[in-house]
Parts: structure tokens; C-alpha cells; sequence
């Protein structure tokens, strides 16, 4: 990795401290505007905050590797419903029910599978027709939706398996299962995109196509590992997430594509792809549940929720801009 | 020599692009341990040639010969794995990522898992750029680099393999003196390890002094090979573009105006400091220094791209101050960048928008913008300055890089600036244009413009200028005339002796 300096040690830090000011300004006017008798910084609060940030976080690790590689995926939420139903779904076929607890595994295979072959589908064609990846992933956000909704048309898709569900409730050293699912799918992606020659590739791509193309690296087949990645972690985040709850409606999902790319995009990463850390986009997406819970917990409704992310977002982007000036020397813009 | 197999030939290879021929049955081939210079006009071909046989490009026709085994190129990778490497002519490199990664791009050594041999990585980097002798390490971030280290970067990559073949596409546009030293050094060790070099340049001082043999194309077509020692630069022009040169000096004499432009003690931070000039309206004022002395730093200052810590800067005699740039456009002030790509070109867009971009507000007819006067201006540039497009509708990307540089100083000129800038205006640019272009310089002073042209060439500025002002580090160290100017004197004025 290249040296660090200064800058990027604060573009990097910025987020975390951020989320250390939404803790302090939350637990200061929770103090007097609280709807709850709780203190906002309670324990049980915050494991359950990560917990809650699993599904949304588990996605946005994946799109964070997707747009260091200069595309977009806008399919994940429609993916995640998919890979719901067929979990869920797929548990109560009779061979599976014969099968007693076996079916379980089995059931999260075909669920992530599903991932896998919806992102692969994304990847073929983006690496084939050169089409951008986001009118590829537009259009396959509504025709996966679509599938969504063929397959059990308004109703939704239900089964409860209490293993599973005991499963997905458990707590080991105090971590849901769910944070734990979280916390390795951050460190294992982490390692890839750090560590290995593929993550490196990745931001070569992102960073200068023609480049990464004249040095030999084949751009398509590394689309196609990303998307398919991005698919199965789209498929992983349902997994998780339904083990416990039991129903799918077929809207569920929707809008995941928007909060994981915010959450991407908080942390810093480039949308014009090479730049960017899956460590910060875990601190994007903390950041985005904490205004939300903390927003809540001061009694704000979901609109207004809503529209501070929104603000805070452009802020954001604004801060960053002014950060990557060089001073007074500088060109003007 | 004859009787060696050569590292590799290239025979009949014919490349078209919609509406352009770029390649027209070219053969070429290059010996082991021996340097071989392509040359040729802008659009000649060259780059194309390149790409063939790097596998960026599939020929239509033709065929490659890797020490005389039939082999086709299909991709960058299979050229590279073939020994074949190519250094590009326009910078190929992830900015975000560090000196070590982008040397070894495409390449980075594995462990098992796919994970990246860190330490091999930085330990074979840091031993290639002890031999290139530069001032960064194997973890600077590129970005962070200057132009000359970019590129001292590119050369890098030659290194990093046995290669049977390096082709260097115009590698010393942007170095300074000292790394083009470095570079020809580079280039004396491939030799000695009995690599073929294919060196691409405009510069024929540096041409006659590194290589073996001269292979020229014109137009696609292959025109001739010349032994370097016997022939002479009059004979390579004239294969090159099919006439002689007049390279006698300009010495059309007319009448100087007043004073059109006048800096007085200007200074931004540390870029440059105190700098005081006069250029009078038919004059040509010449900016000499080595790359860094804050020639452009300037020329960016009095178009409003930056703001002065200090100084006045006076237009026909009147203190103004320069905001932006669209001020100083409207203020005449016109200013011709040394970065074509990244300052001057919007790659994705036609030729004639690119030309008529700066003053399309102006060309309306009611509601829209007239299709007919923009052509007219286009068309009006391209003759002048022979610029080689199949029509205005060609995306500037798909041009040859002298090409896209002729349409960035057509872009200016169309202007008709009362003060026009020229940085760097013939890097990249063939002999037959170049001399085209200080005709036209010359010409631009004579019709009452004043002329500032920064150059690292000291050919061109003794060529074009009136006036010289040499810089040493961000200050002005010395002000020559035409008369008085040697060369010894210009060059101790610019390393600050
Ligand atoms: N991708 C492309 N699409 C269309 N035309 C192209 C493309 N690449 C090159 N050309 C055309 O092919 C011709 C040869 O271009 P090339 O880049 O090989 O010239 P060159 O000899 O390298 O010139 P220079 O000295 O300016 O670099 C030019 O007319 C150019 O416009
Ligand atoms: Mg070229």
C-alpha cells in the first residue's frame, strides 16, 4: 500500500470521528428530548445497533468493492429479496422437509447460490456487451424484482424453522450472530481488496481502465469475480437476516441499493472508482444506523430522518472536496 | 548484423480505422542490441504500429515474427509474456496506487492465496529505482508524483522483466535534462543485454545520438531504413514529409507596439517569486528554465488559474486584477496549456467542438448554436495547421498525439487574443509542424499580437523569441535580446550559475 500521509489519515479518521460526535450529541439531548427512559449509549443498545446494521452493512461491503472497480450495483436490494424467498421458500419442498435439519444448509446454499447466479448475470453482461454497469443493474434491479414477485405474486413467503431462528438469536461473547456474520465479511473482504492481487487489480481498474488494460490485466473476469461477490454477499445479508424472521414480503429490499451506496460513499469512497476501504464503509454504514436510532430515540419520525442522511451526505461530499485542496497555491477551479 | 535473426519483425501489417488507413502494409523489424528509431509525421502511423504489435490492436493483415516464429498478439498480456514491452506515449498509470504497484501492473508477485508478495514487491521495485536513480521509493503514492517522475515510472516497467523488445513511444516529452541522461542510460544497459529497442521520438538531436538505425513512415506506409551514422537530419525530413525544411530563423522585421502586458514583482507562495517582465504588442517573449522553474506557474497566474501573494499585473498599461479564467478570456488574454489531456481536450468530444469550445457562446444563430460558422472556424484551422483528421466529426481521442496538440493551439488561436501563452507548443509535434507552428507564431507577433511562449527546447526559443527571459527556480535570473543571446549564456542563467 502506498504511504500514508496526512490526509489520508484524516480522510480515513473522519468518519470514525463522526460517528464519535453523533454518540456524544445523542447521548447529550437524549438526555432531554428522549421519548425512552433509556440512556441512548446503553450497552444492549449499541450491540443491537450493529446488529441491526448487519444487513445493510453486509451489502455495502460488497458495493464498496464494486465501486473501488469503477461500476455500480443497483440490483442488490431486488437480489436480497430473491435469495429471501428462496430460503425461506425452499425449506418447506417436501425432499427438504424430509430431510429435517439438514434442509438447512441445503436451504442456504440455494439461497446463495441464487446470489451468485444473479450477480454472474450482471457481471456476463457488463464484461460482454460493454454496456455501463449501471443501466445493466437498472435494468436488472426490476427484472429480478420482477422474479420477486412471479414467484409468489403480492403474498409473501413465509416459514419458521426455530433452529434456525435460534440460530440467528444467539449470542456468542456478546455479539448477535448477525454481527458476527457482519464482522467477518468486513475483515475477509478487508483482506481481499488489501491483500491479495485481485483486490489490487480491482482498484487499478477503478482507477484508470485503459492503464489496468495496457498492463495486461484482464478487465471483464475480474467484473464478473466482483459482481458475483457482491451478489453473494446481497444473498449472505438476506440469509442472515430471515433465519430470524421468518416472512418475506415481496417489497422487501427495496431502496438497499440506495442506503448501501450512501453508506459506501460516507466513508469515502470514490464513485469514479480507486479509491476506497471497506474499514470506513463499516464506519459508514454505523454511521447511518446511529443517526437513525438517534434520531428516534430524540423522537424524530422516518421523513426527517431521511432528510438529515440526505444533508449530511452532501456535507459530506462537500468536506471532502474542500480536504483534497492543496492550499492557497492551487489551481482555481 | 545481417546475418542475426532479429528479435522480432513485423511484415505487412495493414491496420484501418473507420475512414482512416493508419496502417498501409508496413514491414519492420529490429535486432537484438540494437536501437531503432520509428519516425514519421504526426498520424503517421507509429503509435498504431506500436499497438500491433503490443496487442493492443489486431492488424487486418500482416503478420508478427518473434525471432522468426509466426506469432499472433492478442492481448497486452500474451505480448508482455512474449518479452515484448511497451512503454506508452501518453501516461498509463493508476495515480491512486504506489510506485511499486503500477511498475508492476498486471504483474504483482503472488504468495499462496492470491495475496500480493509485499515484500518481494518492494525489495525488486526499490532495486530498479536505485538504477534509475530517483529521488521517490517503491511506496510513493503516483498522484503524488510529478510529470517527469510519472514518466520516470513508465520507464520503470521496462525493467521489470528479460524483455526481448522495448518500445519506447516518445518517452522524453515530458523529462527534464537530467532524467533523460538517466533514460539513455537505461536504454545503453538494454543494449548491452541484447535487447531490441524501438525508440519513437520527434527530437532528432537525441534520435542521431542513441540509436542505430532510422525506420520512417509517411502516411501509413513504410518509407525507408536509414543507417543512423550515414545519413543526416536534411535526408530523414525529407523521407519524413517528402520536402525539405526551411529552418532559417523567421526574420521578418516589423515595428513593436506599446506595452501590452506588464507583471511587476508577481509572486505566488513559493511557485515563483518577484517576477517582473514587459511583452510588447508584436512581440515574442520566450520563457526558457529546466521543467519546475515556474514558467507555467506563471503563464497559469495571469490566466486567472491561480492567485498571485503579491504583484500587479498591468494590461495596456491598466492595473487589472485576473480572477478566472473566463475573465482573462474576455480580457484577451489566451493561454495554450502543457498538458494537452488533462487541461486543454475534452477526449470523448469532436474535433470541431473541442476548436470552437471557449467562444461557442458567442456562435449562435437565434436559440442554437450555428453548425456553419463552427465548421468554418474549424476548417479554417485545420488547413493552417495541417491537421490530420478524416473530418471535424472524429472524436479528438482517436487522434495521434501531435494531432490533438495542433487542435489545442487551433483552439486559441481561433480566439483571436490580444495576449496568447503558448506552453510547451511543439512537444509532441513532428519537425514539418513544428517548424509550421513558429512560422505562425511569428506570423501572429507580426499581425500585432503579443506572444509569450514557454519552452524547455532551447532550439525553439532561440527560434521564435524577441526576447528571453531564462528562470532558475522560481526566479527571473536573466533577460537576453535576440541579438545578444549564446547559448552558453542561457544556459548558465538557467541552472542558476
Ligand atoms: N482508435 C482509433 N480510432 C480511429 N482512428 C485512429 C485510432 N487510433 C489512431 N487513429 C488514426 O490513425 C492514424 C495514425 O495514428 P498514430 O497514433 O499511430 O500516429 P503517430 O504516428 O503515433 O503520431 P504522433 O507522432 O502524433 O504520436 C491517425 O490518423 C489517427 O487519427
Ligand atoms: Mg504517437
Amino acid at each position: 500500500m502506498a504511504n500514508f500521509k496526512r490526509k489520508d489519515l484524516v480522510k480515513q479518521g473522519a468518519i470514525w470521528a463522526f460517528i464519535v460526535a453523533e454518540l456524544i450529541f445523542f447521548s447529550i439531548a437524549g438526555e432531554f428530548l428522549s421519548v425512552s427512559e433509556k440512556a441512548f449509549m446503553d450497552f444492549d443498545n449499541m450491540l443491537l445497533l450493529l446488529k441491526q446494521s448487519a444487513p445493510i452493512g453486509i451489502i455495502a461491503v460488497g458495493m464498496t468493492i464494486i465501486m473501488v472497480n469503477g461500476n455500480i450495483d443497483l440490483s442488490v436490494g431486488a437480489t436480497f429479496a430473491l435469495a429471501a424467498i428462496v430460503l425461506l421458500d425452499s425449506m418447506t419442498w417436501p425432499f427438504m422437509q424430509a430431510m429435517g435439519n439438514w434442509a438447512i444448509p441445503l436451504a442456504w446454499l440455494f439461497a446463495l447460490a441464487t446470489g451468485v447466479i444473479l450477480g454472474a448475470i450482471n457481471g456476463l453482461i457488463v464484461w460482454k456487451t460493454g454496456v455501463d454497469a449501471f443501466i445493466v443493474t437498472l435494468g436488472s434491479m426490476l427484472g429480478y424484482r420482477g422474479l420477486v414477485f412471479i414467484y409468489n405474486g403480492e403474498q409473501p413467503t413465509s416459514h419458521l424453522n426455530w433452529t434456525l431462528v435460534d440460530f440467528a438469536e444467539a449470542q456468542f461473547l456478546g455479539l448477535h450472530t448477525a454481527t458476527w456474520f457482519l464482522l467477518g465479511v468486513v475483515l475477509l473482504c478487508w483482506l481481499l481488496m488489501t491483500r491479495t492481487v485481485h483486490g489490487r487489480n480491482a482498484y487499478a481498474i477503478g482507477n484508470n481502465r485503459e492503464a489496468a488494460v495496457n498492463a495486461g490485466i484482464r478487465v471483464g473476469p475480474h467484473f464478473l469475480w466482483n459482481f458475483m461477490l457482491i451478489g453473494f454477499l446481497a444473498a449472505l445479508s438476506a440469509v442472515v437476516f430471515y433465519s430470524e424472521s421468518g416472512s418475506v414480503n415481496p417489497n422487501d429490499g427495496m431502496l438497499y441499493e440506495l442506503w448501501a451506496i450512501t453508506a459506501v460513499v460516507l466513508g469515502g469512497t470514490k464513485l469514479s472508482g480507486g479509491y476506497g476501504s471497506i474499514i470506513s464503509t463499516l464506519g459508514g454504514v454505523i454511521a447511518i444506523q446511529l443517526l437513525r436510532k438517534g434520531l428516534g430515540h430524540i423522537g424524530a419520525d422516518t421523513e426527517t430522518v431521511n432528510l438529515v442522511i440526505g444533508l449530511i451526505l452532501i456535507a459530506v461530499l462537500f468536506l471532502d472536496r474542500q480536504l483534497n485542496r492543496k492550499g492557497k497555491e492551487e489551481l482555481r477551479t | 548484423m545481417s546475418t542475426q535473426t532479429p528479435a522480432l519483425r513485423l511484415e505487412g501489417i495493414v491496420k484501418t480505422f473507420p475512414g482512416v488507413r493508419a496502417l498501409d502494409g508496413v514491414s519492420f523489424s529490429v535486432m537484438p542490441g540494437e536501437v531503432h528509431a520509428l519516425m514519421g509525421e504526426n498520424g503517421a502511423g507509429k503509435s498504431t504500429l506500436m499497438k500491433v504489435l503490443g496487442g493492443i490492436y489486431q492488424p487486418d493483415e500482416g503478420q508478427i515474427f518473434i525471432a522468426e516464429d509466426a506469432t499472433v498478439m492478442s492481448s497486452p498480456l500474451q505480448a508482455k509474456s512474449k518479452g515484448v514491452v511497451f512503454i506508452h506515449q501518453e501516461l498509463s498509470l493508476a495515480d491512486e496506487l504506489s510506485v511499486a504497484e503500477n511498475i508492476y501492473l498486471g504483474e504483482l508477485p503472488r504468495k499462496s492465496l492470491g495475496r500480493v508478495d509485499w515484500e518481494k514487491l518492494y525489495a525488486q521495485t526499490d532495486d530498479i529505482l536505485k538504477t534509475l536513480n530517483v529521488g521517490f521509493n517503491a511506496r510513493t503514492k503516483v498522484g503524488d508524483l510529478s510529470i517527469a517522475n510519472q514518466q520516470m515510472v513508465e520507464i520503470a516497467r521496462a525493467l521489470t522483466v528479460e524483455p526481448r523488445a522495448v518500445i519506447f513511444d516518445e518517452p522524453t516529452a515530458s523529462l527534464t535534462d537530467a532524467e533523460k541522461v538517466v533514460l539513455f542510460e537505461v536504454i545503453a544497459d538494454l543494449q548491452s543485454r541484447d535487447v531490441g529497442v524501438i525508440y519513437i521520438s520527434h527530437r532528432m538531436e537525441e534520435i542521431f545520438k542513441i540509436t542505430d538505425r532510422i525506420s520512417v513512415l509517411r502516411d501509413g506506409q513504410y518509407r525507408g531504413t536509414l543507417n543512423t551514422k550515414e545519413t543526416n537530419e536534411e535526408e530523414v525530413t525529407q523521407l519524413m514529409i517528402g520536402r525539405k525544411l526551411d529552418l532559417s530563423r523567421n526574420e521578418m522585421t516589423h515595428s513593436l507596439g506599446p506595452v501590452a502586458l506588464e507583471v511587476r514583482n508577481l509572486s505566488c507562495g513559493k511557485l515563483f517569486e518577484n517576477v517582473s517582465f514587459t511583452v510588447r504588442e508584436g512581440e515574442v517573449v520566450g520563457f526558457y528554465g529546466l521543467v519546475g522553474a515556474g514558467r507555467t506557474e506563471i503563464a497559469e497566474t495571469i490566466f486567472g488559474l491561480r492567485e498571485p501573494s503579491g504583484g500587479e499585473i498591468l494590461l495596456d498599461g491598466e492595473g487589472v486584477t485576473v480572477h478566472s479564467p473566463a475573465d482573462a478570456i474576455a480580457r484577451g488574454i489566451s493561454l495554450v496549456p502543457e498538458d494537452r489531456k488533462g487541461q486543454g481536450l475534452v477526449l470523448g468530444m469532436n474535433c470541431r467542438d473541442n476548436m470552437t469550445l471557449p467562444q461557442v457562446d458567442d456562435m449562435t444563430a437565434g436559440p442554437f448554436v450555428s453548425d456553419g460558422a463552427e465548421i468554418a472556424i474549424f476548417d479554417q484551422y485545420r488547413d493552417k495547421l495541417d491537421i490530420r483528421t478524416p473530418g471535424w466529426r472524429q472524436m479528438v481521442g482517436n487522434l495521434s498525439g501531435g494531432n490533438q496538440q495542433k487542435i489545442v493551439i487551433g483552439k486559441w488561436l481561433s480566439m483571436h487574443p490580444k495576449v496568447l501563452i503558448v506552453d510547451e507548443p511543439t512537444r509532441g509535434i513532428d519537425v514539418g509542424s513544428k517548424s509550421e507552428i513558429h512560422n505562425l507564431i511569428r506570423e501572429l507577433a507580426a499581425q500585432g499580437y503579443a506572444v509569450i511562449v514557454i519552452s524547455s527546447e532551447m532550439p525553439e526559443v532561440l527560434h521564435v523569441s524577441d526576447r528571453i527571459v531564462a528562470m532558475y527556480a522560481g526566479k527571473v535570473t536573466r533577460e537576453f535580446t535576440a541579438a545578444e543571446v549564446t547559448e552558453d549564456g542561457l544556459i548558465q542563467a538557467i541552472s542558476g550559475l
